[in-house]
């Protein structure tokens, strides 16, 4: 886990990821609390606080004595929601790193462009 | 979740030192607890304290609605894993484990039997010829296996190598999981326990100075780093943990920064770096020594 962030938001963005990338797909039931805490040696109540930020966003659903599932629409919902941060997390501060070296706008997007 | 040990005042002097000064806390039902200091800053004390192996000089204690002191009903919930546990002469790793159910009516011997085996503690052998880490595992042995609802385990890793560190946090979260009590774990190596950790209380010089969830404090504080000039300029009227620099750079310790403060701090070209558990700890008890108020 990364210091300096929460551990439970980490484990959810561990949950989102599989579900973005397939490993959990859609109403596929996702590993208990317990399990969560032993495999990353973490406290099962920050686990518990993970697991539950995504029941709250519907994200998760609850089958009462069975366990945790992937919500029908999750994937895709997630995928919006990443989308929209992509800007923030990704783009701004690579253009901020290209100012600080006098990388212009233009050789940047020829860069992505795969050219130099 | 309900308080099992309320702690108000608590006050232990050994002549003129204070070792606990004026302490007040609960400890909840089921959750797992640092209790984290430097060496000397009173975890023990508290400890005795709490499990009524020391009486206070003043305030009021009570676990499981008891005093704990001379109390059998309460003493026989509590499992004191001392770090510097002494056993009768002549007593043999067998022998431990086979006195142990008569103090804790909760011990599991197929589970000490299985931990045994698992730390590789040499049943015939007199605890006198253990080693170090053979002492320690044979104290966490205990201390899991006697499912006490509440667990004080002081310093349990002495000696105790990266093999057996591991299993004792594999086992503890696996069991306490099962079998949900509450652990305190007590230590100065606190960047290997961290994540294990609820809550966290730190102690320093006799007094408490953090009792906070372990996750509030984790990202309590930043690392504004960059020229000096900036960083002075984002850290004035900031509450600064502690400064270092070089040259014309430097770097400041500061109190949580809103995504604004971030945004800030990124565009005046300071760097932002995140502050460990053991880090912030190291900050604030640095700090009280050089301020007695």
């Amino acid at each position: 886990m990364d210091e300096g962030r929460p551990i439970f938001q980490q484990i959810a963005e561990l949950i989102e990821n599989d579900i973005i990338s397939g490993a959990l797909p859609e109403d596929s039931q996702v590993p208990s609390t317990n399990e969560f805490a032993a495999f990353h040696r973490i406290n099962p109540a920050t686990a518990g606080k993970g697991v539950g930020l995504l029941v709250d966003d519907g994200i998760l659903y609850k089958k009462r004595g069975i366990g945790m599932f992937v919500s029908p629409g999750a994937r895709d919902r997630l995928l919006a929601q990443r989308r929209d941060r992509f800007r923030d997390q990704y783009v701004a501060p690579l253009l901020a790193e290209a100012a600080k070296l006098g990388i212009t706008p233009a050789q940047l997007a020829a860069m992505v462009e795969g050219r130099r | 979740m309900s308080a099992i040990v309320r702690a108000s005042g608590l006050t232990k002097r050994y002549g003129r030192l204070a070792a606990v000064d004026n302490v007040s806390f609960e400890l909840e039902e089921g959750r797992i607890y640092g209790l984290l200091g430097r060496n000397g800053a009173g975890k023990t004390t508290l400890m005795s304290l709490l499990t009524g192996q020391e009486f206070a000089t003043s305030g009021e204690i009570e676990v499981f609605g008891g005093r704990p002191v001379e109390n059998a009903s309460v003493l026989e919930q509590v499992s004191f894993i001392r770090e510097s546990q002494r056993y009768p002469d002549n007593f043999r790793v067998a022998h431990v484990m086979r006195s142990a159910p008569w103090f804790f009516p909760g011990w599991d011997a197929a589970f000490a039997a299985d931990l045994v085996e698992a730390f590789r503690l040499p049943e015939r052998r007199p605890i006198k010829k253990l080693s170090r880490g053979q002492l320690s595992a044979v104290g966490v042995v205990i201390g899991l296996a006697s499912r006490a609802p509440l667990t004080f385990f002081d310093e349990p890793y002495l000696g105790l190598d990266a093999v057996a560190r591991q299993l004792f946090y594999d086992r503890l979260l696996a069991d306490v999981a099962e079998h949900p009590r509450t652990v305190v774990l007590s230590t100065h190596l606190i960047d290997e326990v961290s994540e294990l950790l609820e809550h966290v209380l730190v102690i320093d010089d006799g007094r408490l100075i953090v009792d906070s969830d372990a996750e509030e404090l984790r990202g309590s504080a930043v690392v504004v780093s960059g020229l000096r000039s900036t960083v002075d300029a984002f850290a004035a009227g900031r509450e600064v943990l502690h400064r270092d620099g070089i040259g014309g750079l430097a770097s400041a310790t500061v109190a949580r920064l809103t995504d604004a403060e971030r945004a800030e701090a990124a565009a005046a070209g300071l760097e932002l770096s995140p502050v460990s558990l053991q880090q912030l700890i190291v900050r604030l008890t640095d700090l009280t020594d050089k301020d007695p108020a």
